[in-house]
């Protein structure tokens, strides 16, 4: 018997692969380096996004699929691939400061992100399920590890030991529903799956019902929606701050990637089952998320709410699933990596030795000491209220505009109400920076690397605000291969 | 004869097991046995389907969960140590620094 090889186009995984490299790289350069230098390691990772960004570029436009058909490279997978260098590459930038001051200035802490990236990045693309499975798993595990990084701090190992104990369990539940999709169909990839399943005609089918739930359950751990929300500010809370940042956009924006080529490629038979479902939840994560928000003294803790409330409106664009409704997704998702890094950020801004600084007492009349860095906080609130002329405000409008042209008129209006809800928990901060006077002296940790991506955070959100259209056309472009002919 | 509705009933009850363990143990580590347990389910299910599609791309997967599983539980046993250094109790229930 003559055993054939079949090489694999290794072009389309080049970004993967560069990642990879690289993760390696900094884990080694990290034994070789001496403690003192180990901002250079962060610099190194940083480098490493850059160059992956660099390969990426010129996969834009084409649409392949290599391994059997495992692993596609089409506009959905390079749009999220972007986000998630853009997210990683910002938050190294804000981290280098940052463990200097938590002590815990180590290298493996960027090898991890880059592992986690690279995760994210093989999920994205992956079509098939155990690719998607190991990715995701590479994603948290990954996390897992970041938010403990703290070890002397019990509330950064309380935080990790939640996110791991809740995490494990909700993938074995996801893993679940993909061995009932693997055995109604007797196949892993989304597409063939898509394909037996309405060959089959098996309708509402108990079975896949049951599978189309546990997926849910299981995504709807990564992307933070209600009810797989409980661990979500403890996590944010006790973890370090920029991988609170990290969380909140990554694993988020990367499940939001597998839940809608999931249930768009695989599960259109059951269409309006999960159509119902999704409505659901996206209505309680948005009023869950805003309610609560509300009520909260410790800032990690509000952004945490925020944070699920904004997973609610991105849900919105899955529940419509059509072209405009996932692009608004992915315009969403690039825009939020922007606003909540930044009002993480801010909240690194303000941490000291042995001082957190995340009460919302700390930012009273910052406007005074410091008038640029509440400018700078002015502007993600304003993004993140989705008010104009934010990037936040652009991708509001195309979330709600979708709903209303497929005719989900209530979705948009609760929307909308809940968006109005969110501007009350923002404008205490912003009130308490503009209209009180300091309790005392407000000392912030500068750093050029915080600033320069804070400078970066804030011009990008403003610009997305004020010439949203190259980023749209993007978008848009990015879906057409799907709905196109 | 055993046939596939065994297995399947078999992985379905190992993977209730293990979610009822989660719900109702207090001790991180058991909490940590009994999602094991849910993912033997699932692996139990996995081969069970493998067998009757005639494929082996269940088996596979398979082996994977339990690569994976290994991994988990390196991590997760790494945290519960350093949680334990922290505070001498293993109890989710007074581990509540943060609100849970």
């Amino acid at each position: 018997m003559e055993l054939t090889l079949p090489i694999p186009n290794l072009r389309a995984i080049m970004p993967e692969l560069v990642m990879t490299f690289w993760a390696c790289l900094v884990l080694v350069v990290d034994v070789l380096i001496s403690k003192e230098r180990k901002t250079w390691v962060g610099y190194l990772a940083l480098v490493g996004t850059l160059v992956t960004m660099a390969f990426t570029l010129p996969l834009l436009g084409t649409r392949t699929s290599t391994f059997s058909n495992m692993f596609l490279v089409d506009g959905v997978a390079l749009f999220f691939k972007f986000i998630f260098l853009l997210a990683t590459a910002l938050v190294i930038l804000v981290s280098l400061r940052y463990l200097d001051i938590e002590g815990v200035n180590l290298g493996e802490y960027y090898a991890m992100i880059l592992f986690a990236t690279l995760g994210m990045m093989i999920m994205a693309a992956g079509n098939e399920l155990i690719t998607i499975y190991l990715s995701l798993e590479l994603m948290v595990i990954s996390t897992y590890v970041l938010c403990g990084f703290i070890r002397r701090d019990r509330r950064s190992t309380e935080a990790a030991v939640k996110y791991f104990l809740l995490g494990i369990f909700t993938s074995a539940i996801l893993l679940y529903g993909m061995a009932l999709l693997y055995g109604l169909t007797g196949t892993t990839n989304l597409t063939e799956i898509g394909r037996a399943l309405q060959a089959k005609n098996l309708g509402a089918n108990p079975a896949l019902l049951l599978a189309m739930i546990f997926l849910a359950a299981g995504l709807g751990f990564k992307v933070a929606a209600v009810p797989f929300h409980m661990y979500v500010p403890d996590v944010y809370e006790g973890s370090p701050t920029p991988i609170a940042a990290f969380i909140s956009v990554g694993p988020k924006a990367a499940g939001f990637a597998v839940l809608a080529r999931l249930f768009l490629v695989s599960l259109p038979a059951i269409r309006p089952q999960w159509g119902t479902l999704l409505w659901v939840l996206c209505v309680m994560t948005m009023t869950l998320g805003n309610l609560v928000a509300m009520k909260q003294s410790n800032i990690k803790r509000m952004l945490a709410y925020s944070s699920i409330a904004h997973a609610g409106y991105v849900l919105i664009g899955l529940v419509v699933a059509n072209e405009i409704g996932l692009a608004s997704v992915v315009l969403y998702m690039f825009v939020y990596a922007f606003m909540n890094i930044g009002a993480f950020s801010m909240v690194i801004l303000m941490c000291k030795r042995g001082d957190r600084g995340e009460r919302i007492e700390d930012f009273r009349g910052l406007a005074r000491s410091h008038p640029w860095a509440a400018i700078a906080f002015l502007v993600f609130f304003l993004s993140l209220a989705g008010i104009p002329p934010t990037g936040g405000f652009i991708g509001k409008f195309y979330l709600f505009s979708a709903a209303i042209q497929a005719n989900y008129v209530w979705l948009a209006v609760i929307g909308v109400a809940n968006s109005a809800l969110s501007v009350y928990y923002y404008f205490r901060v912003t009130m308490l920076m503009y209209m009180s006077d300091p309790s005392g002296e407000i000392r912030l940790t500068l750093s050029p690397s915080l600033v320069f991506a804070l400078a970066v955070m804030v011009i990008g959100t403003l610009a997305i605000g004020l010439y949203p259209s190259p980023l749209i056309a993007a978008a848009r472009a990015s879906m057409a291969p799907i709905f196109g002919p | 004869m055993i046939s596939l509705q065994h297995y399947l009933a078999l992985g379905a009850i190992l993977f209730a097991i293990g979610v009822v363990g989660v719900l109702t143990r207090r001790n991180a580590i058991l909490i940590l046995m009994a999602i094991e347990l849910m993912l033997n389910g699932v692996n139990i299910t996995l081969i069970a389907f493998a067998r009757h599609a005639g494929n082996l791309t269940g088996q596979i997967f398979v082996l994977f969960i339990i690569t994976v599983a290994a991994a988990e539980a390196a991590v997760g046993l790494a945290l519960v140590i350093a949680l334990f250094r922290g505070r001498d109790t293993l109890n989710v229930d007074e581990i509540h620094l943060l609100k849970w």
